[in-house]
């Protein structure tokens, strides 16, 4: 699984793409819909999509004459496994320094006027 | 209050991590929690059923530091490096080394700038720059039995933590 994951790590690595997935996150939208949010040309947004389906972040859902891209998030789960832990271990010590700051700035009081 | 939020930054493929984090705290007394061991102790050890113990501290140029994680079954996990520089209270610049890894040499360097920001609040922006991808990818990676996460509930934060 090792390739699959550097493909998903890919496919975030560039800040459109990952805008583009935030978008279909919420509802599945086609690429005329998908190109209306950004500024750079309709081709440019194709290949980035071209590229979130071959890292599998997205599937295609034919409706009608219409291509609507759906957004796979489960694959995202891997990344975010992936840094998640190490956040949280952060989260976790800032945690306790913001109860360390609270009570020191108590105990001086007058005394840690800026 | 709203909680301040950390936010970890570490692009696909680069070897740095950024972590940013707010404090309600005016910027000398976070600096101060960073450099000070026994205020240092209160909030860097103690996760995971780890004790903390620092055997040296020396936060100014040319100093060194060594501190050790100790889990229940007596296991050690020691960490040094060299302080590079501390400038209260805006910057400390430090080398950092995780003693447990199969072999010696793998060495980060560590840059922390504290900003102070409006009402007494600060920012702390800590850059962390490895050797190698591997090297930072391993860093990240070493608190990852932790957890499993729902990724829609995930995927804001996510795509919050690797924004460029």
């Amino acid at each position: 699984m090792t390739s699959t994951r550097r493909d998903v790590f890919q496919a975030i690595a560039d800040p459109t793409r990952r805008q583009i997935i935030n978008l279909i996150a919420q509802q599945p939208l086609n690429l005329n819909a998908i190109a209306d949010n950004f500024e750079v040309s309709r081709p440019a947004i194709s290949q980035h999509i071209k590229i979130l389906i071959e890292c599998g972040l997205i599937d295609i859902k034919k409706s009608g004459r219409e291509r609507y891209c759906e957004a796979k998030l489960e694959q995202l789960n891997e990344v975010a496994q992936w840094i998640e832990p190490y956040r949280k271990s952060w989260e976790e010590r800032f945690t306790k320094m913001d109860d360390l700051l609270a009570r020191l700035q108590k105990e001086n009081g007058s005394t840690n006027k800026k | 209050m709203e909680k301040n939020k950390t936010t970890i930054t570490a692009v696909p493929g680069k070897q740095e991590i950024f972590i940013t984090r707010e404090f309600d705290a005016p910027r000398e007394l976070v600096f101060k929690a960073y450099t000070d061991p026994e205020l240092l102790l209160q909030w860097l050890g103690g996760q995971c059923n780890l004790t903390m113990r620092i055997e040296k501290f020396e936060a100014r140029a040319g100093g060194s530091y060594r501190y050790i994680h100790t889990d229940p079954a007596g296991n050690e996990y020691g960490f040094h490096g060299v302080c590079h520089e501390s400038t209260a209270p805006e910057r400390i610049i430090q080398t950092f080394e995780f003693e447990g890894l199969p072999e010696a040499g793998h060495v980060a360097l560590e840059t922390t700038k504290f900003e102070a920001l409006p009402n007494n609040r600060t920012r702390i922006v800590t850059q962390s720059v490895f050797q190698s991808v591997a090297d930072r990818d391993g860093m990240l990676q070493s608190g990852m039995e932790q957890g499993v996460l729902d990724s829609h509930a995930r995927l804001e934060e996510l795509l919050a933590t690797v924004t460029v």
